[in-house]
């Protein structure tokens, strides 16, 4: 509870600044420190130690007690084991504020509305912050990218912004350096480069989409019209522009509308968690289902979902029918479908069609066609550009334009084949035109492909700057570095996916005194002196119209977005020039005789590593592998065999001259002959956390193959330890998921719905027996418990996990971990079994075969969110021999750290593994600026104690002390936990089971609810929702063995009366 | 061989074993006087302050309201010290060169707050809210005392566990009506009943454990 009101506000100067770095501000006190830190900063002695003290011993942790040291340890714990409580508390201040803030008050958070981006687009973005300190970000309900809904990226960026590891200074040649000196030095290159026009300059950015920084950068191309902007975004939409000019001949972006859609097929679309705007689109998709699920019926369509894709994706594990084909071959599927539909110009197209094939083609064209305006057909970035052509094709002569996808103006502020625009870049640096490069954001010598040799060509600049996030390989290799101001510390504005903008505004000043891209570009232009929020401010001030002065700019800050900024929408006509058509699919051919195919993924965790030194993505296990802290090279069951390789064993991935070792894993539902490469990982230069893991994927990355490579594949005789999360958290063998078919699960809903008199008259044998909420519900089969039952007359608050709506993203994860604490425990940990997620996402398979080819080789993929379940006979509670983990008046399931000793017993007794334990002094407790980071409404558990969801008890308290406060109930939707909010497809609900109006109990009454484990009678508050799969009757024939027992279940309960 | 031990030591064994009862048990009394005295609680303790702040000038005697200064306390969990421009509001025309006050005058100067010694410093696991105490009848006296008669800040209560638990087990016999939350010496309140069934107070409640402890 220590407050510090001095750090309020965002313009204030930064308190964890060291004094070298505020190089503008330099208060003159200072500035003997400030010399001699310069003078020191120059000797050699110091450079060796800046470069030594962090990466090289930091990360390693040398386990090793020998004898002799174990016995001086525990000779020193026990001469101060009875001394340790006897420690008097240190007085702690309260510094109180000069001048209040308006708004603030102390001991309670602001939220303020901003954007976090990824590949340059923005998601609307409340950042909740406590006396000036940033804790926790939200998603924005008003923004159209976000709805609410925030994914792991933003959820960890706040990580990311008090990382200790980010670049603190300016760097010249290797020496700490001064924003001031680089300005020098930049004002004396402005006069040469105002004599040529600019020649030789050079801009390298991600994709753009802030209006600002755009309109900034083409005033300086138009005073120096000769210099040269390149854009290059490693995993960019470069396929997904060309295809649009393929089919268009000109630049448009796709606007999606799932909701509207009913039969959705994706080729390699991975649009449930890895595009722009997937998190609305998320939104949109699972919408439909919810809706239909939850009024079964009611006859509300069901949309049914096809994918085609070469390696399991988020998208593909939601499926209702996948299948898994090498990237290749996709193109031709894509004709086939065309040629099926009579999409004109795709007669007798594609690959001739056999068996499964066949039947899969049949009935893709079957609801396709019978949904006219409500299909749509997308592709991935990772296909070449010949496919998304098609896709428009297919979407044009179905009639789908307009309704479930809109071309719009493009985003981007110059759209761009980023490609060819990093090739042209290092063509020029290659003969020694490159007279000055700025690189303002991304990491070329890590991210460029590999043939471009972009870290030799870098030498042949005559001056490079680099402004990043992090001293990184590219940092190293350019003359001047500058440290990124990061986004939450930063004014600027970007767009959404449909063109939104929203502003981006600080919300504490730079803690390490980094630079936007603004400024560097202003400082460019001869404007040093503007800061950023002059920049953003004016560029705002003249094109928003308001009545008084300000007003709408100060609305737009607060909102979050601008309105009337979305993109405009464009009618398109179908138009390939002649002929191009088939040279695109022609296209990717290169290195065909080579024996296997290289996909190029990002890495569902890291991005495309930018997020490398960020711990908890890090640990994020991810979704369907379950690794953490690695990433390995994805291959099929039956290609390992065939290769004779398992898991873990080391090969070589070989493309054209360029290779590189990798760490295999067996990954279902993995096209044969199809290598998964994650990029992101194989860091070199960037901090403590993210170096040295993992293998470098762009390290045979090429230019003409970026996303599907034909290469080989060599065994070694090494492996190489991974770790994953799955395998120790395991509860194979049990009724865990339970699957029911969209059309049985209607008809037979549907009967029940007047009063349930389907089910015989067991009224009670209802869903809310398996809620287990209230001694009235159990019906049927009562439980039998020695225990009392208890009384709740208040709330009860329960939650309700929807299996169909869940997509195993990982938002709730990192959510959880953001609010409520949680620690990080490194690989080696994480080995033991001792990850302290408190949510976690378990993934099951379910094969479709007998034989393990079958099992493993298109399995179905289901995802089960995995917390406390709050048992109202909680097996944890009564083996506690100290009373730590108790029951309350709610119905929640405490723990009370204080009181908890460490025996684990509960853990041990606990059915669904749900429980965590400090083994370890896991919470840094050292590092000052992640003091900054912590919840302050949540304990920082230290080493011996047992801990687990709360429910999020920090949320609950607030509300019902508001409601207490003004004399009412907590109304429903008033207690949000961490992941519920974070969810982008509402797959949690949290509420009051006592009031009969709320959601959480309405989703309780449904046929679908379940418990987990019910038959061990521990009666959870945490209920499922059964999956629901809608298949095409003719391909559903193959049963699903999860659809047998979920209708199993319901016939029990019919008869079992 | 001779004895090792003459028999007289025989009773000196039996009054060890015996009076080892008395002696632990001694201890064990000693241990529960001493984590209450004022050396382990604080009460009753002068903290250093940058400004020897008198409540009962300010308070008793020149009726200020606690409000004035706590301006958070009905609103947030923190009851909220006043901005040094609080006490520049009065303190700019009265006592405005008074040695004693000189740094709030030098904080209001130079921005840089002032840094109070904490009085009432719960651990860090518990969290306390004040404003759903004041908004359930209890008043700033329960906890801080006669705050109004200390001239110097100081702890009226231990803080301690079962001195919370004395409350939240019977908040009856704590509770005053709302109007007599920020006044001092006045009388517990004979409805106190009455006044928790009003308020809503759910007894059986407070002493969850996720009352206080998250």
């Amino acid at each position: 509870m220590t407050l510090d009101p001095t750090r309020r506000d965002p313009r204030a100067p930064a308190p964890l600044a060291r004094a070298g770095e505020a190089a503008g501000g330099l208060a003159p006190g200072n500035r003997a420190y400030w010399r001699s830190l310069e003078q020191l900063a120059a000797t050699p002695e110091f450079r060796s130690f800046v470069e030594r003290e962090f990466p090289r011993h930091a990360s390693e942790w040398h386990d090793v007690s020998g004898r002799r040291n174990f016995l001086k340890l525990m000779a020193a714990s026990l001469a101060l084991a009875g001394a340790t409580g006897c420690v008097r508390e240190p007085a702690e201040t309260i510094v109180p504020y000069v001048r209040s803030p308006e708004q603030a008050v102390p001991g309670k958070p602001l939220f303020f509305a901003t954007a976090t981006t990824l590949g340059g687009y923005a998601r609307g973005v409340l950042v909740e912050s406590h006396m000036g300190r940033p804790t926790k970000i939200e998603g924005n309900g008003e923004h159209p990218a976000s709805r609410g809904a925030t994914d792991a990226f933003a959820q960890a960026s706040i990580l990311s912004l008090y990382d200790p590891d980010r670049s603190q200074t300016v760097m010249f040649r290797g020496r700490i350096d001064t924003w001031d000196r680089f300005l020098t030095t930049l004002a004396a290159e402005l006069p040469g480069l105002v004599n040529r026009q600019g020649k030789g300059l050079h801009l390298l950015t991600g994709t753009v989409t802030s209006p600002t920084l755009a309109d900034q950068i083409q005033r300086l191309l138009g005073r120096f019209p000769a210099a040269e902007w390149h854009q290059y975004e490693p995993l960019g939409p470069d396929n997904i522009r060309a295809g649009a000019r393929l089919a268009f001949d000109s630049d448009v972006d796709m606007l999606y509308h799932f909701d509207r859609a009913r039969v959705v097929l994706s080729l390699d679309a991975d649009f449930l968690a890895g595009m722009h705007g997937s998190l609305r689109y998320a939104r949109d998709f699972m919408q439909t289902r919810r809706e239909a699920a939850h009024k079964p019926g009611a006859g509300a369509p069901m949309n049914r979902l096809y994918v085609v894709e070469p390696t399991p994706s988020l998208t593909g594990a939601m499926a209702d029918h996948r299948l898994p084909l090498s990237g290749g071959r996709i193109e031709s599927m894509a004709r086939a479908v065309a040629a099926r539909l009579g999409v004109e110009g795709f007669d007798g197209a594609g690959e001739a069609a056999e068996g499964v094939w066949d039947r899969w083609l049949a009935a893709v064209a079957e609801d396709l066609s019978g949904q006219r305006g409500a299909g749509l057909i997308l592709a991935g970035e990772g296909q070449p550009p010949g496919v998304h052509a098609v896709a428009h094709a297919i979407n044009g002569a179905l009639g789908n334009v307009g309704r479930t996808v809109e071309y719009i103006e493009p985003v981007e502020a110059r759209p761009r084949d980023q490609r060819a625009s990093l090739a042209d870049l290092v063509r020029r640096m290659r003969s020694s035109e490159v007279e000055l490069l700025v690189i303002l954001g991304g990491n070329p010598v890590y991210t460029a492909p590999a043939d471009l040799e972009f870290a030799d060509n870098l030498s042949r600049v005559r001056l490079c700057i680099h402004l990043s996030d992090y001293y990184d390989e590219t940092s190293f290799l350019s003359h001047w570095h500058i440290p990124a101001a990061h986004e939450l510390e930063s004014w600027s504005d970007a767009r959404a996916h449909d063109g939104t903008a929203t502003i981006l505004q600080p919300l504490i000043a730079p803690l390490y005194g980094g630079k936007t891209a603004h400024e560097v570009v202003a400082a460019l232009s001869g404007e040093a002196q503007r800061t950023s929020f002059e920049i953003v401010e004016q560029h705002w001030q003249e094109r928003l119209e308001s009545q008084e002065p300000g007003a709408a700019w100060r609305k737009a800050l607060h909102d979050g977005i601008v309105p009337g900024t979305a993109a405009e929408v464009r009618q398109v006509q179908w138009s390939p020039a002649s002929g191009t058509m088939d040279d695109a699919l022609r296209e990717d051919q290169a290195g065909d005789g080579e024996p296997v195919e290289i996909v190029f993924r990002r890495d569902p965790t890291i991005f495309d590593g930018r997020f490398a030194n960020n711990g908890w993505l890090q640990e994020l296990p991810k979704p369907l592998t379950k690794l953490c802290w690695d990433n390995a090279a994805l291959i099929s069951q039956a290609t390992a065999q065939r290769l004779g390789v398992a898991n873990e064993d080391v090969v070589e991935l070989h493309v054209g001259k360029h290779t590189v070792d990798a760490p295999v894993w067996i990954m279902p539902g993995q096209a044969d002959d199809t290598v998964t490469v994650p990029l992101g990982y194989g860091r070199w230069r960037t901090g403590r956390v993210g170096e040295g893991l993992g293998f470098n994927g762009y390290a045979i990355r090429v230019s003409d193959q970026p996303w599907t490579a034909r290469g080989r594949l060599k065994k070694t005789r090494r492996r190489y330890p991974l770790v994953t999360t799955q395998d120790h958290w395991s509860m194979e063998g049990r009724d865990l998921v339970r699957v029911a078919a969209w059309d049985q699960y209607e008809r037979q809903a549907g009967h029940r719905q007047p009063n349930g008199d389907a089910g015989g008259g067991d009224a009670g044998g209802g869903p809310a027996a398996q809620a287990g909420h209230g001694p009235a519900a159990h019906g049927g089969h009562e439980p039998v418990s020695l225990y009392p039952e208890y009384p709740y007359e208040g709330n009860a608050w329960g939650m309700v996990i929807d299996q169909t709506a869940c997509i195993g993203c990982n938002a709730c994860v990192v959510a959880c971990q953001a609010e409520n604490n949680i620690p990080i425990v490194g690989k080696e940990q994480v080995g033991r079994g001792r990850e302290m997620h408190w949510l976690r996402i378990d993934r099951y398979y379910e094969g479709e075969g007998d034989d393990v080819a079958g099992l493993l080789g298109n399995p179905q993929t289901f995802f089960q969110p995995m917390l406390c379940m709050h048992c109202e006979k909680a097996p944890c509670e009564v083996v506690c021999p100290v009373a730590a983990t108790v029951h309350d008046h709610e119905g929640l399931n405490e723990m009370i750290y204080n009181r908890c000793v460490g025996t684990r017993y509960c853990s041990n007794n606990c059915p669904y593994k749900v429980r965590r334990f400090n083994y370890l002094q896991y919470v840094d407790e050292k590092t000052e600026v992640l003091k900054l980071l912590r919840n302050p409404d949540v304990t920082v558990r230290s080493r011996g104690v047992m801990e687990k969801c709360t429910y999020c008890v920090q949320r609950i308290s607030a509300a019902r002390i508001d409601a207490k406060k003004e004399n009412r109930a907590i109304r429903d939707g008033e207690v949000v936990t961490a992941c519920q909010a974070a969810c982008p497809t509402q797959a949690i609900v949290f509420g009051n089971i006592n009031d009969g109006t709320s959601r959480v109990r309405a989703l309780k009454e449904l046929p679908l609810n379940y418990a987990l484990l019910d038959e061990l009678g521990t009666q959870p508050r945490t209920t499922y929702l059964a999956r629901l799969v809608n298949r095409h009757p003719r391909l559903g024939a193959a049963p699903i063995a999860g659809a047998q027992r979920g209708e199993r279940d319901q016939e029990g309960e019919r008869t079992g009366t | 061989m001779a004895q090792l031990f003459h028999p007289s030591t025989n009773t000196f064994s039996k009054a060890t074993i015996f009076g080892g009862v008395f002696i632990l048990a001694a201890l064990a009394w000693l241990w529960s006087v001493g984590i209450r005295s004022p050396y382990a609680t604080g009460v009753d303790v002068v903290r250093d302050q940058p400004v020897p702040f008198s409540h009962d000038h300010h308070v008793r005697g020149l009726g200020i309201d606690c409000r004035y200064c706590h301006t958070s306390v009905e609103k947030s969990a923190f009851a909220g010290m006043p901005a040094s421009e609080v006490c520049m509001g009065c303190h700019s025309q009265i006592w405005a060169d008074s040695p004693l006050l000189a740094p709030v005058r030098e904080s209001f100067r130079t921005g840089r707050p002032l840094a109070w010694t904490r009085v009432h410093d719960l651990p860090d696991f518990v969290y306390f809210n004040h404003g759903i105490h004041v908004a359930k009848g209890i008043g700033c006296e329960s906890c801080h005392g006669r705050v109004d008669q200390m001239p110097l800040m100081r702890k009226a209560a231990s803080l301690h566990m079962e001195w919370c638990l004395d409350c939240h087990r019977q908040p009856q016999t704590f509770v005053r009506p709302l109007d007599q939350i920020y006044h001092f010496g006045g009388q517990p309140h004979a409805d106190g009943d009455d006044l928790v069934r009003q308020f809503g107070i759910k007894k059986e409640q407070l002493s969850d454990c996720w009352i206080c402890h998250r």
